[in-house]
């Protein structure tokens, strides 16, 4: 019998895309104020709304009588990490319902299918080696050749006679994924000073994040959330089958060749800005398929402000609230890894019982 | 001078090593009910995919509407061709009425929402194959049969002059095998659709085909009218096995009885 997933019961749950994006988005640009006022130096949230209205008005007297380190740690501190994160989340569980769509696997995420390890190692390499061909590009570049390279290795690995398994995919990212875990090692073995650098991708963290980082990550997202709802029809029609959506006009293999190389990307670029943060394009695609059903288009929209507004808190929780940070992408493993695991054994049981 | 329906010529096909379809030309005019009958594997689900234009050949053509198929697009071919699967995995929990609704894909632009036509269409689709009570059940909680006859209305939904059908009623009780294959004999009489259908069941088949094609390893080793071709000696060739073709008074159709047991 088929294997399927989605959500239980007899029919879907009563939430409305349209409602729930509303509540994403307000929920966004308040954590958004809230997490900026916290931290060290506590500043209230009308001091935040008042700074961020001063500097995208221009009009320097709605400061007036704030503590001039105040702009400094808001804007120049906080917003890049906090807005980054944002961005990375989104861009995370973009690329989590991106692959679940093509590659019909729940369990598909850059992370689980060792792309997230190949960008590590890509941006590794280019940092023991000392790669500067491409300027201040040339670790970023690195992590995103190692995440494509990874993806084609992992999608050989599981394909036989033109077939691809959605286990045997899995399987393969983790040994890939174990393979590049251990190259890692030895680069960090092998590194003096880079070896804090190269413990900071495995890691991921979003500290002193910039707004270059904030723009990088911005452009990826967009795009690569773009071109999602742009396919997002053909990305429906594709969990028929190849076969199927062949027959109803769509390009199957033109599509799933776009998705994966853009989906990469996307991950490649959030991994060179955060390094490894696994599983929330795991855990959100999922969470928002539970509640508005499975339409790519509002699953890609809804899914990237859940996944932004999710690292956002996380990252908040490790920055401000936690009494030493957490590496991020600790935190959302341990989060994470039992959501995959319950994920893995629903699905176990369904492929026995369906 | 212009010939409508598929004009088969020379067509051979093989996956990396192995040969599957050798030398085969066929004609399919439209207005007839075809069936495509033979031995596993030899080869009638892979015709399928070459006219449906899911597969290139390696060598020879496939004309239709007396162009090559290769010079449709995608789109426009599946405004001509529609193809129910043997494979009706459905990944996501959709609604019923969301996948008979995907047979609208071909017709909508890039960004425009189904119509009030689409919907019209869809619906007509659900009441010809019995299925408008479950239309706002999730496909994923569906039996296989339910399944099998989504799939069908999706199908139906596309409106194409061509059906094809690939053991679409290989899971369905005696009763839905039937709606399914009526829904497809009236189109073939009343609007002259032509239905291409892969069938294991020869009496199925000689109940409803007009033209019958018996296919062995890759070829074609009998065409021609049902009356003419589904004889002793032709399933004898394709199939191995010993059978009697008589006609039956109750249903007046042709049917074949075979040598059950050793």
């Amino acid at each position: 019998m088929s294997e399927h997933w989605g959500a239980p019961g007899n029919a879907r749950s009563s939430i409305r895309y349209p409602t729930l994006t509303v509540v994403l988005l307000a929920a966004v640009v308040t954590a958004v104020i809230v997490a900026t006022g916290m931290g060290y130096i506590r500043i209230t949230v009308a001091e935040v709304v008042r700074v961020i209205a001063a500097r995208l008005s221009g009009d320097t007297s709605l400061i007036t009588g704030l503590d001039p380190m105040f702009s400094y740690v808001v804007m120049d501190v906080r917003l890049p990490r906090i807005l980054t994160a944002l961005l990375v989340g989104s861009g995370l569980a973009v690329c989590g319902v991106v692959f679940q769509g093509i590659l019909l696997n729940p369990l598909a995420d850059p992370y689980t299918l060792g792309i997230s390890s190949g960008a590590a190692f890509g941006a590794s390499l280019a940092l023991i080696a000392n790669l500067t061909l491409f300027g201040i590009y040339s670790v970023p570049f690195s992590a995103f050749a190692g995440a494509l390279a990874t993806l084609f290795v992992v999608l050989y690995l599981s394909s036989f006679n033109g077939q691809m398994s959605a286990n045997t995919l899995i399987l393969s990212g983790v040994i890939v994924g174990a393979i590049l875990a251990a190259g890692i090692s030895f680069m960090k073995y092998m590194a003096d000073e880079q070896v804090g650098m190269i413990i900071y991708w495995l890691m991921g963290s979003f500290a002193s994040k910039t707004w270059t980082d904030v723009a990088v990550v911005l452009g990826a997202v967009l795009s690569g959330l773009g071109v999602a709802i742009y396919y997002g029809r053909d990305l429906n029609i594709m969990s028929l089958g190849g076969r199927a959506a062949d027959s109803l006009g769509v390009e199957t293999a033109r599509v799933r060749k776009i998705l994966l190389i853009t989906g990469s990307l996307v991950a490649a670029v959030c991994v060179s800005v955060s390094g490894i943060i696994g599983f929330i394009g795991l855990i959100v695609p999922h969470l928002i398929r539970f509640l508005i059903g499975p339409d790519n288009r509002n699953l890609a929209i809804v899914s990237a402000l859940a996944g932004g507004l999710l690292l956002l808190i996380a990252d908040t929780i490790t920055r401000a609230i936690l009494p030493t940070e957490v590496p991020i992408g600790v935190l959302t493993a341990l989060i994470g890894g039992p959501f995959f695991c319950y994920i893995f054994r629903r699905r176990q049981r369904g492929a026995i019982h369906g | 001078m212009a010939e409508a329906g598929f004009a088969i010529e020379k067509l051979s096909f093989a996956y990396g090593e192995k040969t599957v379809l050798e030398d085969l030309s066929l004609k399919l005019a439209p207005g007839r009910f075809y069936g495509l009958v033979g031995p596993n594997g030899c080869g009638k689900s892979t015709l399928l995919d070459l006219l449906m234009g899911n597969h290139h050949p390696a060598a020879g053509t496939v004309r239709f509407n007396n162009r090559p198929l290769a010079n449709y697009g995608r789109r426009e071919l599946a405004r001509h061709l529609a193809l129910v699967p043997q494979d009706f995995a459905i990944h996501f929990a959709f609604t019923v009425l969301e996948v008979v609704l995907m047979g609208r894909h071909p017709y909508l632009p890039r960004f425009g929402a189904v119509s009030a036509t689409d919907l019209a269409i869809a619906e007509q689709a659900m009441a010809a194959i019995g299925i408008e009570h479950f239309q706002n059940r999730l496909v994923t909680e569906l039996s296989g049969g339910e399944k099998q006859r989504v799939v069908v209305a999706r199908a139906l939904a596309q409106q194409t002059p061509v059906l094809m059908l690939d053991e679409a009623t290989s899971n369905l009780d005696i009763n839905h095998t039937m709606e399914i294959f009526n829904v497809a004999q009236k189109r073939v009489q009343a609007q002259g659709d032509t239905v291409i259908a892969v069938i294991h069941n020869l009496n199925l088949a000689a109940a409803y085909c007009d033209i019958m094609i018996f296919m062995n390893q890759g070829r074609i080793s009998a065409t021609g009218p049902t009356h003419e071709t589904l004889t002793p000696r032709n399933i004898g060739e394709v199939f191995g096995v010993e059978s009697r073709v008589a006609l039956d008074e109750f249903s007046n159709k042709l049917q074949v009885s075979f040598h059950y047991g050793n």
